[in-house]
């Protein structure tokens, strides 16, 4: 055994070349299959760039107008691509900038990596110039992170970064590495990591969990399935489907889980959880089986947890043994990969039709439809609605875009409005509700779905926290279609005031710029829409556009989303009105 | 025991020796406002395995979810919880005495002999006692020298071991 690892450490020297930490770094990211990465450089990352200059012809380096949009930018990236996007920026307040992107893709078990310079070894802990303790800020909002401060360790924590971000639930990862490794030369040679002994990332399934959540759903009357991200995620969109349609079971999305299951697929019940639909919302607190399929319920998911599916057994297909009983306590938990689990159930359970069920919801969608999706999608009235706007984009793109949303009002019309017939498509900040997501987001996702159209839907507010980003689009020409819906509101924040304060409308009036005009500064075609007449036609020459394009739309200025579960409330006390 | 009654729950977690573990893992306890009672770090019966044993008062419904948190740690190789009965644990105290008391204040014997406190120095202005023992057996020790003047005391964080097996190398070798 001994003289096999010495063998084995020998041979590793021969192919060891000696070069700098900071071209290590390079080679690393090559040897991932990395060929592009968002940051910003600065006094304790310089030596990486240098070596970016030199390897420009295989790794692509885009420049952000600030660390938080490479970040997005590499969100975006990650979540079209199913990749791990990669981000990069300096020490101090390069690296605490990225902490909003870190935090999101946290909560959103997003793949990311990033790559923070720091000051040299000697230095730490001096409060150096641009010192910050980076990997302590960012420990909370880390699937894991590290510092580096000798070269020879570069290439074993950079394959652990890969290998922990993208295995199991993906999340970010931080490596931070002092200037001196960097600097400092050591034998190079690569290993792509392929397990970590401390850290188990997909459970194993348990055949028995398999066979009791096929014994509840062969024998449920009223099933309903909810699914989020784990779907998309386990790329086992074509499992979920074929589970779905045999099955015959009602199936409701997370905001997160959009995209995963054709919109139109008839067997396609809506979105679940605070602006969700009517029927799915309702049928939880009627359903005598909930199955939960790579989700965690979310507070905005399950409303008030002591009314929440209490009448119905819970099976809760999970790859995170720490979402189990988290928030509502599963009688069977399946654990693993939905795509594994789901392939072991599928011949277990019975090809039925649940005739009667569906018939509910397709019930309680009409109800909703007459009530208000038709008036926000075909309005007659006076004003612009967003719904009308994500309706003429669905035409205008035959159902095929990639939709990047920011937050707020906007975004929960766009997540009940557009309509997609391919997974990876719904882009947008859920868990962590970060505005400012949606621009530099959709400038990754376009960049990792040049073959597809990227519309990004977002508000003034949200849109003038990243609106420097613009700057991207226009150095590189990412013809992404960007469309501001003009409320001159923070939208969603005045519907709460409205409801819930008395219509006290502190700090939610927006005097706005002319956004064509910045637009226009930064060269991107653009136009600004405020009459129905207009909009059709608008919408199709942006989506005709073969460069960047900014439309404006002037919406009405105080409408608000519905249905609403309010805060707190059970999820079958939501309004349509 | 009902999974919402708060009691005293000790989580022993077999680790990676890893810098930003321990930052890591009360983070876990301060998200939730949950007070670590006592924490303490030691290497295992397992070579290159660190062992963190924390005690905390909680309900069961808490310490499980907060077990779970910290096993999703990726140097977390694994983590228990048990109730006291299921766990022989014990903590060391010790109390730093004027000299003079010895001579001067005949019961101080009697409390050291009583209480099975070792003596670990003396010398010409103070003596160190020594106790292990249960938390409630340190804090009468604690208060029956308390009357007399202690000029130093300090205590232990519980170390403990489980009654029932905590399978760590077998999981290892699996990994």
């Amino acid at each position: 055994m001994e003289t096999l690892k010495a063998q084995k450490k020998d041979s590793k020297k021969e192919k060891a070349i000696r070069i700098s930490g900071a071209e290590a770094i390079i080679h690393c990211l090559l040897a991932e299959g990395v060929d592009l990465i968002y940051g910003y450089p600065g006094g304790a990352i310089m030596p990486v760039y240098d070596e970016l200059y030199k390897f420009q012809d295989k790794l692509t380096h885009i420049l952000t107008r600030h660390e938080q949009g490479a970040t997005h930018a590499a969100q975006g990236y990650a979540r079209v691509t199913g990749k791990v996007g990669v981000a990069m920026a300096t020490s101090g307040p390069g690296a605490t900038n990225l902490v909003t992107g870190i935090a999101d893709a946290q909560i959103d078990s997003t793949p990311m990596v990033c790559i923070t310079g720091q000051v040299p070894r000697h230095l730490l802990g001096s409060d150096a110039f641009q010192e910050t303790d980076i990997v302590g800020i960012s420990t909370p909002v880390t699937k894991w992170n590290y510092q580096v401060t000798r070269a020879e360790e570069i290439p074993e924590i950079m394959a652990k970064a890969f290998y922990i971000a993208r295995s199991g639930r993906p999340g970010p990862v931080l490596v931070d590495i002092t200037k001196n490794a960097q600097f400092d030369e050591l034998d190079f040679v690569y290993e792509k990591c392929t397990g970590v002994r401390s850290y188990n990332a997909v459970p194993k399934a348990e055949p028995s969990s398999i066979e009791k959540a096929a014994e509840l759903i062969n024998s449920a009357k009223k099933p309903f399935i909810v699914f989020g991200q784990g779907v998309i995620l386990g790329e086992a969109e074509t499992e979920f489907k074929a589970f779905v349609e045999k099955t015959g079971i009602p199936a409701a999305w997370t905001i997160l889980g959009l995209s995963a299951l054709d919109t139109e697929h008839p067997l396609n019940v809506g979105m679940v959880g605070m602006h969700g639909n009517y029927a799915p919302n309702m049928l939880t607190n009627e359903c005598d089986l909930l199955i939960a399929i790579g989700m965690r319920f979310d507070d905005r998911v399950t409303g008030n947890l002591d009314s929440y599916a209490k009448q119905a057994k819970v099976i809760h297909f999970e790859i995170d043994p720490a979402e189990v009983n988290k928030n509502v306590k599963a009688d069977v938990a399946v654990l693993g990969n939905a795509k594994e689990t789901l392939e072991m159930v599928l011949p277990l359970v019975d090809k039925k039709e649940h005739t009667a069920w569906k018939g509910e919801f397709d019930k309680m969608y009409q109800k909703e439809y007459d009530t208000l999706i038709d008036k926000d999608i075909h309005p007659t009235k006076e004003g612009l609605t967003m719904g009308e706007v994500i309706e003429k984009i669905n035409v205008a793109s035959g159902q095929k875009a990639v939709i990047v949303s920011d937050v707020g009002q906007h975004q929960m019309i766009a997540c009940r409005y557009a309509k997609f017939k391919q997974s990876k498509s719904n882009i947008t900040s859920g868990g962590l509700g970060t505005m400012g997501f949606g621009l530099p987001a959709a400038i990754g996702a376009k960049m990792g779905a040049m073959d597809r159209e990227v519309v990004a839907i977002i508000g003034d507010g949200g849109y003038q926290m990243t609106i420097q980003e613009l700057g991207v689009i226009f150095q590189h020409n990412v013809p992404v279609k960007i469309v501001v819906l003009n409320n001159e509101h923070l939208g969603m924040v005045r519907q709460w005031q409205e409801l819930f304060f008395e219509r006290r409308y502190a700090s939610t009036v927006m005097t706005n710029p002319d956004f064509v005009k910045i637009a226009e500064g930064y060269h991107i075609k653009s136009r600004r829409v405020s009459e129905r007449e207009d909009l059709k036609e608008a919408v199709e020459e942006m989506m005709a556009s073969k460069d960047p394009y900014f439309l404006e739309v002037k919406v009405e200025k105080e409408d608000n989303v519905f249905p609403m579960i309010p805060s707190g409330a059970s999820v079958s006390d939501i309004r349509l009105k | 025991m009902n999974i919402m009654e708060k009691q005293w729950y000790t989580i022993s977690v077999y680790s990676e020796n890893h810098v930003g573990l321990l930052n890591r893992i009360s983070g876990i306890f301060l998200k939730r406002h949950i007070n670590i009672e006592s924490l303490n770090v030691s290497k295992s019966e397992i070579k290159g395995v660190s062992k963190f044993t924390i005690v905390v008062y909680t309900t069961e419904e808490w310490t499980r979810k907060i077990v779970g948190q910290i096993e999703k740690q990726i140097e977390v190789i694994k983590a228990f919880y048990h109730t006291d009965d299921e766990t022989i644990y014990q903590e060391s105290a010790l109390f730093k005495i004027a000299s003079h008391l010895l001579f001067d204040e005949r019961q101080i014997q009697n409390i050291i002999k009583e209480s099975n406190a070792q003596i670990v120095t003396v010398s010409r202005d103070f003596f160190a006692l020594a106790k292990t023992g249960r938390k409630h057996e340190i804090d009468e020790m604690h208060a029956a020298l308390e009357p007399y003047g202690i000029m130093q005391f300090v205590r232990s964080g519980r170390i403990a071991v489980s009654k029932a097996t905590m399978p760590i190398s077998e999981m290892l070798q699996e990994l």
